[in-house]
């Protein structure tokens, strides 16, 4: 299948894509990476009369370690971040995630503001962003805002970026000292979309559990938190009982989507698992990082 | 139309082109580059996977006008002078095809992912292909073919 036609516009700057994206609002998509867009053109399911390409804009594509928190550009490709030194010291659950990435090939490409914009429930980033509240940074021409994770997914493929913003950078918090991390996925074959998926993060002082943070992907049409799980984890010490009544804490009101992977049941008890791997797997990974 | 232009297995090629035209397509269509198969055009199959400045991307998922001053490396760029590179002869020897649709597609994944890295263990080149579609060889001779041609290089 081919594209459908479009104007094409490649702005050389933020604030020259910002005043194009207000001109034509939602009339425009924006290309970051492509490795979502250009499938949905192929399929005719976007038909934007703009596309407005922001490759050249590499003012987009800085990954920065500042005060507590790792701001990534947009436009970074998956796999910079992957090779990123600073990404792998300061978020080591967003490193975790970055390999389950569709396949080498669409991380050439594939951007991190990019699949974050798309919003796919199943896909890793998603959970990533939402397990750590991660804060999306959107431009327009009235300046710039911060969203906080929990407000930026609000649907199936869609955020709360305004049609005359633009994604400019996601800002990670770094991880806390004595944390430690997995990130859990189940997939017909190794880089396929997640029948489910799993970002886990367990911060221990002393043996005992002072955060914990479960973000569940491909069970919803957004990324889901599992905060009774959480709060029920916090102040207690890592067990393998514990872990399974967290799984049945964090599943308990799961209502997943059924499709030809796995039905809703399939998916709870794969949820469920997962956490309780996810779990083990991060005290292992915090007795790692010490 | 946009004229771009780029470099194409060494060679500078221009071209004017629809912006919605794919790198694949600019390939096979304005080139006559057509090693370079599109089987999904999607972006899911793999045939049609390129090198572009030193990674393996896909040419479905690439516009011809964002490849415009890019470094690209198609399969005919691997045999200029026809004689097969050190891969393909692994991979000839190892009978890592059966139809050959899916080939320059694998042949162009497992040339980026070997020069990167050389050392890579059956494991993982077999997650390095898993993007790579094909219907006919059940992908164990085309493993084998690449750990063949690792195998070779090493021993130099």
């Amino acid at each position: 299948m081919k594209l459908p036609s479009f104007d094409y516009e490649a702005p050389a700057t933020v604030a020259e894509a910002v005043e194009l994206l207000a001109e034509h609002q939602d009339d425009a998509s924006v290309l970051a990476g492509g490795q979502s867009l250009i499938p949905l053109l192929a399929l005719r399911l976007a038909r934007p009369a703009v596309l407005i390409d922001i490759n050249g804009l590499t003012e987009l594509s800085d990954v920065s370690v500042t005060d507590g928190q790792v701001a990534i550009g947009a436009m970074t490709r998956e796999f910079v971040a992957e090779e990123s030194a600073a990404v792998a010291d300061t978020v080591p659950l967003l490193a975790a995630a970055l390999p389950f990435i569709g396949h080498e090939a669409i991380r050439s490409r594939g951007t991190i503001g990019g699949s974050l914009a798309h919003a796919d429930p199943a896909a890793e980033l998603p959970a990533v962003a939402r397990a750590l509240d991660a804060e999306f940074v959107v431009r327009s021409q009235s300046g710039d805002r911060v969203i906080p994770a929990a407000e930026w997914f609000e649907g199936y493929l869609t955020t709360s970026r305004g049609s005359d913003e633009i994604l400019t950078e996601v800002r990670f918090p770094a991880a806390a000292a004595r944390s430690g991390v997995s990130f859990q996925e189940v997939a017909r074959r190794h880089g396929d979309f997640a029948i489910v998926g799993l970002a886990a993060s367990l911060t221990l002082i002393d043996g005992v559990i002072s955060d914990a943070r479960l973000a569940f992907a491909g069970v919803s049409d957004v990324p889901v938190r599992a905060t009774a799980a959480e709060d029920f984890l916090r102040g207690e010490s890592p067990s393998a009982e514990l872990f399974s009544e967290a799984a049945r804490l964090a599943t308990a009101d799961l209502d997943p989507p059924a499709d030809l992977h796995g039905s809703p049941e399939y998916r709870k008890k794969i949820a469920a698992t997962l956490v309780r791997r996810g779990l083990q797997a991060a005290v292992h990974n915090a007795d790692e990082r010490q | 139309m946009v004229d771009i232009a780029m470099s194409v297995n060494g060679s500078t090629c221009t071209g004017s082109v629809e912006a919605r035209k794919t790198l694949a397509d600019f390939l096979r269509e304005d080139l006559d580059l057509t090693g370079t198969h599109v089987g999904c055009e999607h972006g899911v199959c793999g045939a049609c996977t390129v090198i572009v400045d030193g990674r393996a991307v896909r040419s479905c998922l690439m516009l011809a006008v964002q490849a415009a001053g890019s470094d690209v490396t198609t399969v005919e760029g691997l045999a200029p002078d026809g004689a097969l590179g050190e891969l393909q002869q692994a991979m000839w020897d190892s009978h890592s095809f059966q139809c050959g649709f899916c080939t320059p597609g694998f042949v162009m994944q497992a040339t980026a992912f070997l020069a990167a890295h050389p050392d890579a263990d059956e494991q993982a080149i077999r997650e390095a292909l898993s993007g790579n579609i094909c219907r006919c060889t059940g992908y164990q001779s085309i493993i084998d073919g690449v750990l063949l041609a690792a195998e070779r290089t090493r021993q130099g």
